[in-house]
């Protein structure tokens, strides 16, 4: 055991609306562990960076955080990279920390690696699983590579700090409990606000569902749904249940979905609760996307398809005779549901 | 404009090893391909250079890239660049950023630099943001929209998760892409002609003047240390005609677990 005080910082992401995003209590809490196992004086830092935060500051603190670092700036209104790596720089120099996690969200794909590459240190991409290495105090990061046919486990074993880039729901959110920690408003250079690139517009998706990468419940759909409007059936059964729609790359490219749908080796990686898959073969371009994800329940009507072998449940049939009557049962279950209360 | 484009090979299909001793890819013996988003990123490129310019393709990689590159050069780009050398093998992001910048100083300036959003062997989705850091020049990933505003600056949009961000970029900067960018085009037999005739320069680590300590595995300062074959052994519960009644009771109890009813 090691007793230097280590830091664990944590990248929060903050949205456009001012709300903290769910991965940041994810990875805090996550963070927390990591900092026990590496010393009994570790301390994890939340930075947040935003226009103006409209949650209270104290949240991340109650999942394990000790500490927040609340950046607000009106530059920071709309996302902007040059500016969040420069803060993220800053405070890297001013505090060294051990570790560096972000949710693999666009925000930290596209904000940690300019980080990593003024920091000269190693960055892992979207991973699954973090642990510390007993014998050495180092970070195992383990990530699904080539199309998730591999698991493969990276450290970062001579630089500082070790970053890492987490898919969302990978780790348990635990309940929030209150705790004690500081809300740090740290003053910074007026350079680090500044940027190149200024943003014109922001025009917020219309539909209120969340992102694939975000929802717990993900309907996707294939070619198997024949025509564009088959996703409104889809649609209909993702917002009886919270979830979301996903979709293959065939049917984005028959432009019958946005590409933000897409799930896969070209399109967002996804670990949901459940994952239902229609009318979808189940190519491994299309598994490397999904197979990490809890529950998976298939509906194809060839029982030779290969995504029945990867599914918990394999429902052989036609989707637009199994999903109204899902969407039939699923009511049915709210309405005695409702009896019962 | 003089524009960059980063294009990687990929290998073409599933069948990829892996070499247990370095936990690196191995690359002989598979087909490859220029990484499908690098080609969208070149198209855009051809596009931007139309009024006047020139169109760059770079690629590190082993000597068989040359391949990948020709294909760019049949697609339209002026010219290539290969950076090969034995010293690159094994470069993790970091690496591979490095000496693909130093090739972009050697054989700059460009107004622009083009990447695609990630590749599909790698799937970092790093190299861009790390050469544009390296570079010291602004930069956007995710982006699905790019229009000439004047001589100086572009208008780019992003695909983000809340919405489409819209931002005006000076030059240079580099941008990554993701395929709503444009429709990718066929080369044409004059192009696959043409492509026979137009130069592919190669770069080895001395020519790029860096380092043994800045390249490949020694440079990197990642190392993979395992590798596994997951085996996502699900015990399936099959259910068809009229059995699917049960399998529906027990999606709902699955979806119950889950606290998702
Ligand atoms: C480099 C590369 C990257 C790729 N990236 C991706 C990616 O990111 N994501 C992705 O998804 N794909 C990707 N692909 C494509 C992938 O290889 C497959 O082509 C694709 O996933 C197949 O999509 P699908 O399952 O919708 O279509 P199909 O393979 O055509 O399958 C349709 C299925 O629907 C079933 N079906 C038909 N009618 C019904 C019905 N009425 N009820 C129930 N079932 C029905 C059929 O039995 C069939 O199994 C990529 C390919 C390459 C080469
Ligand atoms: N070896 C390489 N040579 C040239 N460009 C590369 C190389 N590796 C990555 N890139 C570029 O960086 C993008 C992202 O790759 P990656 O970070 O590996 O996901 C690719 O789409 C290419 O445009």
């Amino acid at each position: 055991m090691n007793f230097q005080s280590k830091i664990v910082m944590i990248f929060g992401e903050v949205r456009t609306n001012g709300r903290i995003h769910p991965a940041t209590f994810e990875l805090t809490a996550k963070g927390r562990e990591l900092g026990e196992a590496l010393s009994d004086n570790s301390r994890v830092s939340v930075i947040l960076t935003c226009g103006k935060l409209e949650d209270d500051a104290h949240l991340p603190i109650n999942y394990g955080a000790d500490e927040v670092i609340l950046v607000e700036h009106p530059s920071l209104s709309f996302p902007n990279p040059e500016v969040a790596v420069k803060v993220l720089v800053t405070l890297i120099r001013e505090r060294n920390p051990e570790i560096l996690l972000s949710p693999a969200t666009p925000q930290g794909r596209c904000v940690f690696p300019a980080v990593a590459a003024k920091c000269r240190t190693g960055l892992t991409a979207d991973c699954t699983g973090l642990e510390i290495e007993k014998e050495t105090g180092l970070l195992l990061q383990t990530r699904p590579a080539i199309g998730g046919n591999v698991i493969a486990t990276i450290k970062t074993p001579n630089h500082r700090p070790q970053m890492a880039t987490v898919r969302p729901k990978t780790f348990p959110v635990p309940e929030p409990r209150p705790r004690k920690g500081e809300i740090v408003r740290p003053s910074l250079p007026q350079e680090c606000f500044q940027s190149l690139a200024d943003t014109l517009d922001f025009v917020p998706f219309q539909d209120r569902q969340a992102s694939v990468r975000d929802a717990e419940v993900v309907i996707a759909g294939g070619k198997g749904l024949r025509r564009s409007e088959g996703f409104s059936l889809l649609r209909e059964l993702a917002d009886l249940l919270g979830g979301s729609v996903g979709a293959t790359r065939p049917t984005v490219e028959a432009k019958w979905i946005p590409y933000a749908h897409q799930v896969g080796l070209s399109g967002q990686a996804v670990s949901p609760k459940v994952y239902l898959a229609a009318g979808i073969s189940g190519a491994v371009q299309h598994l490397a996307g999904m197979q990490t994800s809890r529950k998976i329940v298939s509906v194809n009507k060839d029982p030779e398809a290969p995504i029945h072998r990867i599914a918990d449940i394999a429902l052989c049939g036609d989707l637009y005779e199994i999903l109204p009557q899902l969407i039939q049962r699923i009511r049915e279950e709210r309405g005695t549901l409702d009896v019962e209360i | 404009m003089k524009v960059a484009v980063l294009i990687k090979q990929v290998p073409d299909t599933d069948e990829v090893k892996m070499d247990p001793e370095t936990g690196t890819m191995i690359r002989e013996g598979v087909d490859r391909t220029v990484n499908p988003l690098d080609l969208h990123a070149l198209e855009a490129a051809l596009c931007l250079a139309k009024k006047g310019g020139s169109v760059t393709v770079f690629s590190m990689g082993p000597p068989q890239a040359e391949e990948a590159l020709r294909e760019c050069l049949s697609l339209g780009a002026d010219d290539a660049v290969l950076l090969s050398d034995r010293a690159f093998a094994g470069a993790d992001s970091w690496a591979t950023a490095v000496t693909i910048a130093a090739a972009l100083r050697l054989s700059g300036p460009f107004d622009l630099i083009l990447a695609g959003d990630k590749a599909t062997d790698g799937e970092t989705g790093q190299v861009g943001p790390e050469v544009a850091a390296i570079l010291e020049i602004p930069f956007a990933t995710h982006v699905i929209d790019i229009a000439c505003q004047d001589d100086q600056h572009l208008v780019v949009s992003r695909n983000l998760d809340e919405g489409i961000q819209k931002q005006r970029f000076p030059l240079p900067c580099l941008l990554s892409v993701l395929s709503d960018l444009n429709e990718i085009q066929l080369p044409t037999l004059e192009g696959f002609r043409n492509a026979w005739r137009k130069p592919i320069r190669t770069f080895s680590r001395e020519a790029l003047g860096l380092p043994r300590e800045a390249v490949g595995l020694t440079g990197s300062p990642t190392r993979v240390v395992r590798i596994d074959h997951p085996r996502f052994t699900r015990k399936t519960e099959k259910y068809a005609g009229t059995e699917i009644a049960r399998g529906l009771d027990r999606v709902i109890e699955i979806l119950r677990e889950a606290a998702l009813l």
